[in-house]
């Protein structure tokens, strides 16, 4: 499996056709403690760059962008129930939302893991 | 409230590099870079002050003294500036008041404390937010008698101790503390180190707020911090806090737009100045007092996990907006979202159903009574610990 990573620090896994989207290890460190996590509806199309998620730490709410478009054919509903998930596991079981892609270019276009880890350090 | 701009420079309180060098995460702050969390981040920082005892650097606050010939003159002189009853302050006694603008809006929420020393006599202490304190001296100042002062104290830091166990550090190491009224001061030392302390804070819960020197600031914060009870907490984790024990937040939840009777402070206005009057706006505010304000802030609890937060607007089930909420977020020890708002009086009662709209949608929401979490103040002297 292929990760790609956003500047706004999202990523996405890819499997087959088929893009997890997450917020990074990074961005729930900035976050801090996450309370509440709001999803899509399974069905809705998003585009890249728009708004597709919501994640609350205690001090804030902050936008989850969609890294690539598509189609949202799952959530991961138990975050609703377990929001520090996102703490714990950011890059696993802390995942929000799959994707069908729509413009698989997008997503070749996102940064590799190196090259975000290259972007961190510029930050 | 006024905030420093890009180009003035932050200040910093004489903990900076202790904050610093514990990892703290530093944001600005009223013009000072403060710390928002330390690396444990809010959540185990407002958990620890509920459980045990959390250490806050608020040194950005003002501290002042209004220093007169006795304590009548005093007091009369902040009487026409805030509506608390000051002048029965026994010694040793503190209370929080507002200080008023002509028309009854809040300029700053404040805590004033008459000291026990009969060598004091006629100076009153004063503790005002840091955003504010620089319009709230020279308010002050330009309301003074001739023989009546006010002198600043940027020479002392603040530090709090707050929790369930703070009691028991301070028992260890500050003579006459653990016996301390709430809302009471007194003078002593701390392992030698001179302080004023007042039994008092802004987090629900009991604990302390210390005045000490700024030259042994470092001193006095490492020596709390040594203790096994006590870990610093941050700002994040102060308004957390501060907001499940119901307390205000100048210029969030009151301001120069609303009255201490709409920011639901009567409590902290007493019988005789209800009656006399005789502080800025007391026509505006004594009229409030008897027909009701035309609005009042409200505790809100909600049915989801979503939090409102600030700005927020609060709707009837019609969807007419009526508020807006002031200060709103998780509660970590509540473990649901909470919010302050203003309603209508009409719509004020506990158990009112409302929607908070938030990202478009509604919420649901009740009107409850505040604290959200139950305050654990001292009430009284506690009775002597064993020897």
């Amino acid at each position: 499996m292929i990760i790609r990573y956003s500047k706004d620090h999202e990523y996405v896994r890819l499997d087959g056709d088929v893009a997890v989207v997450g917020i990074s290890s990074y961005a729930q460190e900035q976050l801090g403690d996450v309370v509440f996590v709001e999803l899509p509806e399974v069905g809705k199309t998003v585009a890249q760059g728009k708004e597709a998620a919501v994640v609350e730490s205690v001090k804030a709410a902050s936008e989850v962008y969609a890294p690539v478009s598509g189609e949202v054919v799952e959530v991961n509903s138990e975050l609703e129930a377990a929001p520090a998930t996102v703490n714990e596991d950011p890059e696993g079981k802390g995942w929000f939302l799959k994707l069908k892609l729509s413009n698989p270019a997008e997503f070749d276009a996102l940064l590799s893991e190196a090259d975000y880890k290259a972007f961190l350090e510029t930050l | 409230m006024s905030h420093a701009d890009d180009t003035t420079p932050l200040l910093k309180t004489p903990l900076h590099a202790a904050h610093a060098a514990l990892g703290a995460k530093l944001v600005p702050f009223a013009g000072y870079d403060m710390p928002v969390q330390y690396p444990t981040g809010i959540l185990t920082e407002h958990n620890w002050t509920r459980e045990s005892a959390g250490l806050f650097d608020v040194s950005h606050m003002g501290q002042a003294s209004l220093i007169g010939p006795d304590h009548a003159t005093t007091a009369r002189v902040l009487e026409a500036l805030v509506p608390a009853d000051i002048l029965n302050l026994k010694p040793g006694q503190q209370r929080y008041s507002q200080l008023l603008a002509d028309d009854g809006g809040i300029l700053d929420d404040l805590m004033v404390a008459r000291p026990l020393d009969p060598a004091q006599d006629g100076t009153l202490l004063l503790v005002v937010n840091a955003a504010c304190k620089t319009a709230d001296y020279a308010y002050i100042a330009a309301r003074l008698p001739a023989g009546v002062a006010l002198v600043t104290h940027e020479d002392r830091a603040l530090i709090a101790l707050q929790g369930p166990k703070a009691v028991d550090v301070m028992a260890r190491h500050a003579p006459g503390t653990a016996d301390m009224a709430f809302m009471s001061v007194i003078r002593t030392t701390y392992d030698g180190i001179p302080i004023g302390i007042s039994r008092s804070g802004y987090t629900g819960e009991d604990g302390y707020e210390i005045s000490v020197a700024n030259g042994d600031a470092e001193k006095l914060w490492n020596a709390l911090l040594a203790e096994p009870e006590v870990k610093p907490i941050g700002l994040g984790a102060r308004d957390s806090l501060r907001l499940e024990a119901g307390l205000c937040l100048y210029g969030h939840d009151i301001d120069t737009t609303t009255s201490p009777v709409e920011g639901a402070l009567t409590w902290s206005i007493q019988k005789r100045r209800r009656e006399e009057g005789g502080f800025p706006g007391a026509a505006r505010i004594q009229r409030e007092l008897k027909d009701g304000p035309a609005r009042v802030r409200v505790g809100l609890a909600f049915d989801g996990r979503a939090p409102a937060r600030e700005g927020a607007e609060i709707a009837t089930k019609d969807g007419a907006v009526v508020g807006r909420v002031t200060s709103g977020g998780f509660g970590p020890t509540l473990g649901a979202p909470m919010a302050l708002g203003y309603v209508p009086t009409a719509m004020s009662t506990p158990g009112t159903k409302l929607d908070v709209i938030v990202r478009g949608k509604p919420l649901a929401a009740t009107i409850v009574t505040t604290p959200f979490v139950p305050q654990r103040y001292v009430r009284k002297t506690t009775a002597a610990k064993g020897a």
